[in-house]
C-alpha cells in the first residue's frame, strides 16, 4: 500500500479527514430527513465523479484515434473501470437513501434512469475491452464506443426528462441547504475528486506494468 | 459520387448474400413474430385486453429480431477475414458502414411491411394514425439500424459477440423505445401530439447515429 501512494496522494488524508468532520459533525440535520440526508454529501461527490470519469473516457477515446499512443488506451480504460465504480456507488447510495426516505427503492425519475443507462453503458464497454482480441484493434473498437456512448448520453437523458413529462415526480434531490451543508458537500466534491484522480493514475501505472509483464513473457518464450 | 458507388456496391454484395442464404432472413421473420407471441403470453391476453401494451410490444419483437439479423452483419465478414479486403477499398471506408446500414434498412423494412399487419391481428388492434404511423416506423428504425450496424462492427470481434451486441446496443436504444413505443400509443390512441413531439426526437437521433459512425468508421479499422 506504501509503495503505491506518490508524495501528493498523502494529501488525500487530511482532505479526507476534514470532509468527513464538515459532513458528520459540522453539517447540521436536514428540516425533514434528518440524518439520513447526509448520504447526499457521498452519493452527489460520487455522481459527480461518474460524470467526470466518463469525460475523460471520451476525451481518452478521441485522442487515442487521433494518435494511436498507448497511453490514452490506458487512461480511457483505467477511468471507464473508476467510472463504473462510482457509478454502482451512485446507484447504490440512490438506493438506500430513497428507500430510508419514501420507501421506494427504486424510482423512475430522469436522472436516476439515466444514471442507470449509464451503468449499462460503460459496463458494456468493459465487455467489450474484456472479451475482444487484439491490443490495436480492441483499443480502436473501444475508443469508438467511448464516444458514441458518451454522445448518447444527453439524449438519453432528455429522453427521460420528456418520457416522464406527464407524470412528474417530486424530484427527491430537492434538499434545502444552508452554508455548512455547501461546505460539506463541498468538501465531499473535492475528496471524491482528488481520489478519483489518485485511483486514475494508480490503474493507469498498473496498466502499464501488466503490459510490460506480457512482453517479458513473450521474450521468454 | 465516388462514395456513394461503393455503397451501393457494398449494399448489393449484402443484400444478394443476404437473399441469396435466405434461412437467416425466415429466421429472423420468425423470430419477430414468436417474441411478439411470447410477450402476448407473458402478459395474460385471455384476461386481460393488450392494447395498452401493443406498441411495447410490437416494438420489443423489432427490436430483438432485429438485433439478431443485425449481429450477421459484421459477423459475416470474420470468414476468411473478409474485413481485411474490404479494408482494402480506396478512399473513405466509410462507405463500408453505410453500405451495410442501407442493406440492414433494407431487411428491417421487409419485415415490418410483412410483420405489422400481423401483429395488429395477432393482438385484436385496430390500425390508427395512418401515414404518421409508417413514419414513426421508418425513422424510429433508421435510428435503430444505425446504431446497430456500427455496434456491430465493435461486437463481432468480441469472444462473446452474440450477447455483446444487444448488451451494447440496448442501452444506446433507450431513446428510440421510449420515442418510438409513445408516438405509436398515442396514434393508437387517436392522439397526435406525442407521435408529433417523438418523431423530432427520433429525426434527431438519426441524424446522430448517422453521422457519428460515419466519422467514426474510418478510425475503427484503421490497423486491420
Amino acid at each position: 500500500m506504501v509503495g503505491f501512494m506518490k508524495k501528493w496522494d498523502w494529501l488525500l488524508i487530511p482532505v479526507g479527514v476534514l470532509a468527513l468532520y464538515l459532513a458528520f459533525i459540522v453539517a447540521p440535520p436536514e428540516l425533514q430527513m434528518k440524518d439520513r440526508q447526509r448520504i447526499m454529501y457521498f452519493h452527489v461527490a460520487s455522481a459527480w465523479n461518474a460524470y467526470l470519469a466518463f469525460i475523460v473516457v471520451f476525451v481518452a477515446s478521441i485522442k487515442y484515434l487521433r494518435s494511436s499512443s498507448r497511453h490514452w488506451d490506458r487512461v480511457a480504460l483505467s477511468s471507464a473501470e473508476l467510472g463504473v465504480f462510482f457509478t454502482s456507488i451512485t446507484l447504490l447510495s440512490g438506493m438506500v437513501w430513497g428507500r430510508s426516505v419514501w420507501n421506494k427503492w427504486w424510482v423512475w425519475d430522469p436522472r436516476l434512469t439515466t444514471t442507470l443507462i449509464l451503468w449499462f453503458i460503460y459496463v458494456g464497454y468493459l465487455l467489450l475491452r474484456y472479451t475482444s482480441e487484439g491490443d490495436e484493434r480492441r483499443a480502436r473498437l473501444a475508443a469508438g464506443l467511448g464516444i458514441i456512448g458518451f454522445i448518447d448520453v444527453p439524449i438519453v437523458h432528455m429522453s427521460a426528462m420528456w418520457w416522464s413529462a406527464f407524470h412528474p415526480p417530486g424530484n427527491p434531490m430537492d434538499v434545502l441547504m444552508d452554508g455548512r451543508m455547501g461546505m460539506a458537500l463541498g468538501a465531499s466534491v473535492i475528496t471524491f475528486t482528488l481520489l478519483y484522480f489518485f485511483m486514475l493514475g494508480w490503474r493507469v501505472r498498473l496498466e502499464e506494468l501488466k503490459e510490460r509483464v506480457a512482453v517479458l513473457r513473450e521474450r521468454l518464450r | 459520387m465516388d462514395f456513394l458507388a461503393k455503397t451501393a456496391a457494398i449494399a448489393w454484395k449484402d443484400a444478394v448474400t443476404e437473399l441469396r442464404a435466405k434461412e437467416m432472413f425466415s429466421a429472423v421473420f420468425i423470430f419477430a413474430f414468436l417474441v411478439a407471441v411470447i410477450f402476448s403470453f407473458a402478459f395474460n391476453p385471455v384476461e386481460h385486453d393488450l392494447t395498452p401494451v401493443f406498441s411495447g410490444i410490437m416494438w420489443m419483437a423489432y427490436l430483438f429480431a432485429g438485433t439478431l439479423g443485425l449481429h450477421r452483419s459484421f459477423v459475416s465478414e470474420r470468414a476468411n477475414e473478409a474485413i481485411q479486403g474490404l479494408s482494402l477499398i480506396p478512399g473513405d471506408r466509410s462507405a463500408i458502414f453505410f453500405g451495410k446500414f442501407l442493406a440492414n434498412l433494407g431487411f428491417m423494412i421487409i419485415f415490418e411491411i410483412l410483420l405489422t399487419p400481423i401483429f395488429f391481428a395477432l393482438l385484436n388492434v385496430g390500425f390508427r394514425g395512418g401515414a404518421l404511423f409508417l413514419a414513426v416506423l421508418a425513422v424510429a428504425t433508421v435510428g435503430f439500424t444505425a446504431a446497430g450496424t456500427f455496434l456491430s462492427a465493435m461486437a463481432s470481434h468480441s469472444r462473446a459477440a452474440e450477447v455483446l451486441l444487444p448488451i451494447l446496443l440496448f442501452p444506446l436504444l433507450i431513446p428510440v423505445v421510449i420515442g418510438a413505443v409513445r408516438a405509436t400509443d398515442g396514434l393508437l390512441a387517436g392522439d397526435l401530439g406525442p407521435a408529433l413531439f417523438w418523431l423530432k426526437v427520433l429525426v434527431a437521433y438519426d441524424m446522430v447515429f448517422v453521422a457519428v459512425p460515419l466519422v467514426l468508421f474510418e478510425y475503427l479499422l484503421e490497423g486491420s
